[in-house]
């Protein structure tokens, strides 16, 4: 909470500050659809960093940070042990409200882009995103290197649901830039915010929001919200399904 | 050609899992049996979750053993009497075990404990059958006849009610056992249990052969009916899609299975079935016992907003 706290205090100081550049950005596509043989794409994000008078002449080297989250869910992580000679799940740590899809991408690597306190406090990077766990009673992120939190990240990053790259965000001019953002094929459904931060000389400067969604369309999403909201009713569907085929076969094969 | 199926999450090849079905249908069809032991390991292997692939089997088992019930039923080969007390336990057995398979599942204890299910049961099951063809086998060879039944221990107990159609006389008490039984373990591990309940009615029960396999898969289609409701109802798991590509392939393998296993004669088709129940108990102990490429697995408790 004082973290928090912490943060908005720095943000509005640097307000002041922020109001010298102005970050115009924008998606490609501001709805993906789900279709049934839906196997990934890649949304474009673009957009300009704007001066104006405020803005100081010799300022014209700029960082940029975009983070990509997707809806938050939460999720266990659980760790095998052997016992009895088998393996079997024997901890396990919950994670709260974390996003279902991460990425962040920089135009540079990004230890070179700010200081490791300015990255933690604008959670840059993997290791800076705050992953809330429950600790027994207790609600809180913990070291980067806990063997938990990073399972968690090397699982998700294998799936193409997480994922850091210093060098995904391109500067055409020096004001232009874009990234794209890859979208594997089980990529979860909702909301995804996109957030575009903006440093110069190692110092954040200011930063914008955008948003955009991905649906799944057709048959399946029907199927799927059917069999989440009316558990009874697709049950007897399938029910009905399985007789209706069954009955079927020994018409068509029927020997007697 | 890739389908997205809505539940398990993922997009499969639907000639894979088309192909899949037809084959454990020609297996079911050659030895009489509903292949849930062969349908659900073979989900499982290719990704699909096991808690999917349990609740989407136990529809494709309705299905295909609904299509052997019925031509049974024409041919006069099932008791009702008994059908209907086997299905007293049946019910209760897969209330229970749906209701296991949440609590399991919650623990995070359930993949486990379905593989455990597994190789205890089909390599105990597995080397019965193989053991037990492989002395049939011999006995043919040998000209030898088969031993005589005798009456057993199940046979003195009380509550006993006369079976027309079966022409036996026997107390219901081990015919309810048997179906709690066999609706606890078919709804963990998405089996329909033909491939038990028939040797337990035969070799337990005395139940003759012209009426075993018929009131047999009735008991299959109830428990595997209402296991598809509750899991439907309870875990939200059954995936329609996936359940209907596996009829299809499932019915249609099924027939050219039973012509298949016409031609094979019953000791060398116990013998077979033995060995492939056990390949499939040895395949789940291997898994279990070998360390996993990765200790960690990842659980989503369901995304909001």
């Amino acid at each position: 909470m004082t973290r928090a706290l912490l943060a908005l205090l720095i943000v509005l100081l640097l307000a002041g500050a922020a109001r010298a550049e102005r970050l115009i950005v924008s998606v490609s596509n501001h709805r993906v659809t789900v279709t049934p043989n839906y196997s990934g794409e890649e949304l474009v994000l673009f957009g300009s960093v704007e001066r104006d008078a405020a803005t100081p002449p010799d300022r014209t080297a700029y960082d940029l940070v975009v983070t990509v989250m997707g809806p938050r869910a939460d999720m266990v992580t659980r760790r095998k042990e052997r016992t009895f000679g088998i393996w079997i799940n024997t901890d396990y740590r919950q994670f709260l409200q974390v996003p279902s899809y991460l990425a962040l991408f920089a135009n540079r690597p990004f230890d070179a882009i700010t200081s490791p306190e300015i990255a933690r406090r604008q959670q840059i990077g993997l290791n800076n995103v705050l992953l809330t766990q429950r600790v027994g009673g207790d609600y809180a992120d913990v070291v980067p290197n806990d063997a938990f939190r990073s399972a968690f990240i090397r699982l998700r990053t294998q799936r193409g649901l997480y994922r850091e790259d210093g060098s995904a965000v391109t500067f055409l001019t020096p004001t232009l830039f874009r990234t794209g953002i890859p979208l594997p094929a089980e990529v979860p459904i909702g909301t995804y915010q996109i957030e575009i931060k903006l440093f110069a000389n190692g110092a954040f400067i200011g930063k914008t929001e955008t948003a955009f969604e991905i649906v799944k369309v057709g048959f399946e999403q029907f199927v799927a919200t059917t069999a989440r909201q009316n558990g009874f009713l697709y049950g007897l569907a399938t029910v009905a399904m399985a007789l209706m085929t069954g009955w079927m076969a020994s018409i068509v094969f029927r020997k007697d | 050609m890739q389908l997205y199926l809505p539940i398990a999450d993922l997009p499969v090849n639907v000639f894979l899992v088309l192909a899949m079905g037809a084959a454990v249908g020609f297996v079911s069809g050659m030895f009489g049996i509903g292949g849930g032991f062969l349908m659900t390991p073979l989900l499982i292997f290719i990704g699909i979750t096991p808690a999917v692939a349990v609740a989407s089997v136990a529809s494709h088992i309705a299905a295909s053993s609904f299509s052997g019930a019925l031509s049974y039923w024409r041919r006069r080969a099932i008791d009702p009497a008994l059908a209907s007390v086997l299905l007293c336990g049946g019910v209760t057995g897969t209330a229970l075990g749906v209701w296991t398979f949440t609590q399991l599942r919650a623990l995070g204890q359930l993949d486990l404990m379905i593989a455990l299910s597994y190789v205890v049961l089909l390599t105990t099951v597995g080397s019965l059958m193989f053991s037990e063809g492989l002395r049939a086998l011999m006995r043919t060879r040998r000209g030898a006849l088969p031993p005589r039944r005798t009456h057993n221990w199940i046979h003195g107990l009380p509550l006993k009610m006369r079976f027309k159609r079966s022409k036996i006389y026997l107390s219901v008490i081990p015919v309810v056992v048997v179906g709690i039984v066999i609706g606890f373990i078919g709804a963990i591990m998405g089996i329909g249990g033909g491939f038990i309940l028939v040797p337990v009615m035969i070799y337990l029960l005395r139940v003759p052969t012209s009426t075993v396999i018929g009131t047999s898969m009735v008991l299959t289609l109830v428990t595997m009916l209402f296991a598809t409701m509750l899991h439907a109802v309870t875990n939200h798991l059954v995936d329609a899609v996936l359940a209907l590509i596996l009829m299809v392939g499932g019915v249609t393998g099924a027939q050219f299975g039973a012509r298949a296993g016409q031609k094979i004669r019953g000791e060398q088709l116990r013998l077979l079935l033995g060995l492939l129940i056990l390949s499939v108990g040895v395949r789940f102990a291997i898994e279990l016992v070998i360390q996993p490429s990765d200790l960690f697995t990842i659980r989503e408790l369901g995304v909001s907003g």
